[in-house]
């Protein structure tokens, strides 16, 4: 960690047990003062910045919920052809709603020209500063304010937008996704972003408690068992190419994950609703299986290949 | 005067005040009519005339002016330019650069706005920003619109403003159109306009916080503000304008300029390109012995409702052409205007609205419009508001 003092000051007005909060004071013990962050619409932008107060201890401008990529391109721009660049880099923020639906043109725009900088999606999988409506990111079978759970519905019927792999295939020079329950992992992966030049992704999966329906210290716990599960693998990119994943040991059953939260809590009340847990088991099965996440018991992959 | 005169398309002539501005970033996205503008600019990049500026091809015109404010958030003079639809996708963009009070400055080739398509010119694109906190200048010709591009940093930058600045110019008639265009000499621009220091910038050094979240205990000062600095604007642009014509030569008129309206009964209102006609038809009429004037709005925000005032208090009948019309209402200058002069003017003022979409208004037909204003102050029954050359035959029946 770079900073000893803490650049994202305490005192916002976030919820307890927020994960995006915590993902913005991690990120910021990381890059140091010399940095700039551009952000969108969103909670973050909400909690943080009520005039006259600032979290931040580090310039910061909010863009529009659409455009942090392209105000942060822009930022970039400007240090450069003034002569500022120096070493001050440059960060969009975005939640999922601002980063995979009504700004994802701005984000491929600024992917795709090469802007050297960072874009960071903390992932709480709907939009939560409007009150827990579906986004491109909201999972399958998510009960949210605008796919509420019913007697003709469990919920969001459509499967969670792939974002990264839509970013790799931007060819940009790195894509990585991790979740704040990871603090290591997030810390590693922002530094190794932040050390590259060009255009950099990085997707964290951060909880909202409310939205998800949990207890405040139940935050971290949640968001572990989502990456035990193979419900939200971590994973980099690197030119284009998945370089490294986050394997996972004794792989746990995503009904584990799905019943500690209230979003999902209808699969367990209505009738059909094992079904469906079978499948996002399935999902989470696929990811384990396109990423290989699976850690094999080495004593029986010792067996299996003496016979 | 060391510059040079040149016959050159009006999309170049504000390309060459662009370069002599030196802009660090220019964003650019294409719309008709104002492709000219930034294609000229990319060449001159291409050819190393404008170095250290930043040229970004953006995604769209939203990307184009999310650039700029980034950009000039980061303490680098911005350029881009745009028309019509591209105006109407930057809407949201051009309040939050203005609310920042970041004086970016864009060229807009005044275009009709969409449905029915039209590509031609008119002024509903930049009428239908007209609240977002920008200054509106208009140009009647080349000069003037290069000219202006000038001004409008000076104005823009200065520390008692601090507003984005917005130049139009008619798409076509004047983007492009071949008209001699004085250049500029380069000291002269740098002497004229100094390089951008903003009050504040995104610096690691020295931190800050732009564009919080307001409540309602301070949102309404916020804007109040913007209202004060647009108002201090007027003084600031006749400044401005003064000192360009000091060291150019050339005087564009400040917030407005008055033609032969000495002794006029009865005056043509108007902004953008149509002047110049309007300037023709005075001088017939003026031969036929007509007292009729000409008043060109040359700062439609801030609104010189002093100024107007002033030049009008001795106009029988203001008759006021707008290209643009506040639908449900009139033409958005015509109703600007009733409101500037009411209750201090006795003159009655009359509403034209003409060459929307491209359609050419002639000499004829300003004549006939001050024909009107004669006709009103003979006492004659003439509606308050009319669509000049409206063609009643293509209309369906019961239109």
């Amino acid at each position: 960690m770079a900073a000893l003092e803490d650049l994202f000051a305490s005192g916002h007005r976030a919820c307890a047990g927020c994960g995006c909060a915590l993902t913005l004071k991690t990120l910021l013990r990381v890059t140091g003062p010399n940095v700039i962050i551009a952000q969108a619409t969103g909670c973050m932008e909400v909690i943080s910045t009520p005039y006259p107060e600032s979290a931040w201890k580090v310039p910061w401008i909010h863009s529009l919920f659409e455009n942090a990529a392209p105000v942060a391109a822009g930022i970039e721009a400007g240090l450069r052809a003034t002569g500022r660049k120096n070493d001050t880099k440059v960060i969009a923020i975005g939640g999922d709603g601002a980063t995979f639906d009504i700004g994802f043109g701005h984000l491929s725009g600024v992917m795709e020209r090469g802007h050297d900088i960072l874009y960071l999606c903390y992932d709480n999988e709907a939009y939560m500063n409007t009150g827990i409506q579906r986004s491109g990111s909201t999972p399958y079978d998510a009960s949210t304010t605008t796919t509420p759970a019913g007697k003709l519905s469990f919920g969001n019927q459509r499967p969670k937008k792939n974002l990264p792999a839509i970013m790799a295939a931007h060819g940009v020079p790195y894509v990585a996704v991790t979740s704040i329950a990871y603090p290591a992992d997030f810390t590693k992966k922002v530094r190794k972003a932040l050390s590259i030049e060009g255009p950099k992704y990085i997707q964290v999966h951060a909880t909202c408690t409310p939205g998800w329906g949990i207890d405040s210290a139940m935050s971290l716990e949640v968001l572990r068992l989502a990456v035990e599960t193979a419900m939200y693998p971590l994973f980099e990119y690197e030119n284009g190419q998945i370089t490294s994943v986050h394997k996972i040991k004794d792989r746990k059953p995503v009904r584990e994950y799905l019943e500690k939260q209230k979003r999902f809590a209808h699969l367990f009340k209505m009738p059909g609703g094992d079904k469906e847990i079978e499948k996002i088991q399935r999902i989470a099965d696929l990811n384990a299986e396109h990423f290989g996440l699976d850690v094999k018991p080495k004593g029986k992959e010792a067996a299996a290949g003496k016979q | 005067m060391a510059a040079k005169m040149k016959v050159i398309e009006g999309s170049m002539a504000v390309a060459e005040a662009v370069k002599a501005c030196r802009p660090a970033v220019v964003s650019a996205y294409p719309i008709t009519p104002q492709t000219h503008i930034v294609e000229d600019i990319s060449q001159m990049i291409a050819d190393g005339e404008m170095q250290n500026c930043e040229y970004v091809r953006t995604e769209s015109e939203f990307g184009a002016a999310s650039m700029i404010q980034g950009a000039e958030a980061a303490g680098a003079r911005s350029f881009s330019a745009t028309s019509s639809q591209g105006a109407v996708l930057m809407y949201e963009v051009l309040f939050s650069i203005a609310g920042m009070r970041l004086p970016c400055v864009i060229a807009m080739a005044n275009r009709s706005v969409s449905s029915p398509l039209s590509i031609w010119n008119d002024h509903q694109d930049a009428i239908s920003a007209r609240d977002n906190g920008w200054i509106q200048l208009w140009a009647e010709d080349s000069q003037e619109a290069a000219d202006m591009i000038i001004q409008a940093y000076r104005i823009g930058e200065d520390h008692r403003v601090l507003l984005p600045v917005m130049v139009n110019l008619d798409g076509f008639i004047i983007t492009h159109t071949y008209e001699p265009v004085e250049l500029y000499d380069q000291k002269m621009v740098d002497e004229f306009l100094p390089p951008y220091s903003p009050v504040y910038a995104l610096d690691p050094k020295n931190p800050v916080t732009m564009g919080s979240l307001a409540q309602p205990e301070v949102y309404t000062e916020a804007r109040y503000m913007i209202h004060q600095a647009q108002l201090k604007a007027k003084e600031v642009i006749e400044e401005v304008a003064l000192e360009f014509k000091k060291k150019f030569g050339r005087y564009g008129g400040g917030l407005i300029d008055a033609y032969r309206m000495e002794d006029a009964e009865v005056a043509l209102i108007a902004m953008g390109s149509i002047i110049g006609t309007m300037k023709d038809a005075v001088d017939e009429m003026r031969a036929e012995g007509m007292p009729v004037g000409v008043v060109k709005v040359r700062s439609y925000r801030p609104f010189p409702a002093e100024a107007l005032r002033a030049a009008l208090k001795d106009v029988k009948c203001a008759c006021v052409i707008d290209r643009d019309i506040s639908m449900g209402m009139e033409g958005a200058l015509f109703t600007d205007l009733k409101a500037a002069l009411y209750g201090k003017s006795k003159a009655d003022i009359l509403g034209f609205i003409a060459g929307m979409g491209g359609r050419d208004i002639t000499i004829d037909d300003f004549k006939g419009m001050a024909r009107k204003g004669f006709a009103r102050i003979r006492g004659e029954k003439v509606t308050d508001m009319e669509w000049c050359k409206l063609d009643t035959d293509i209309l369906p029946e019961g239109s």
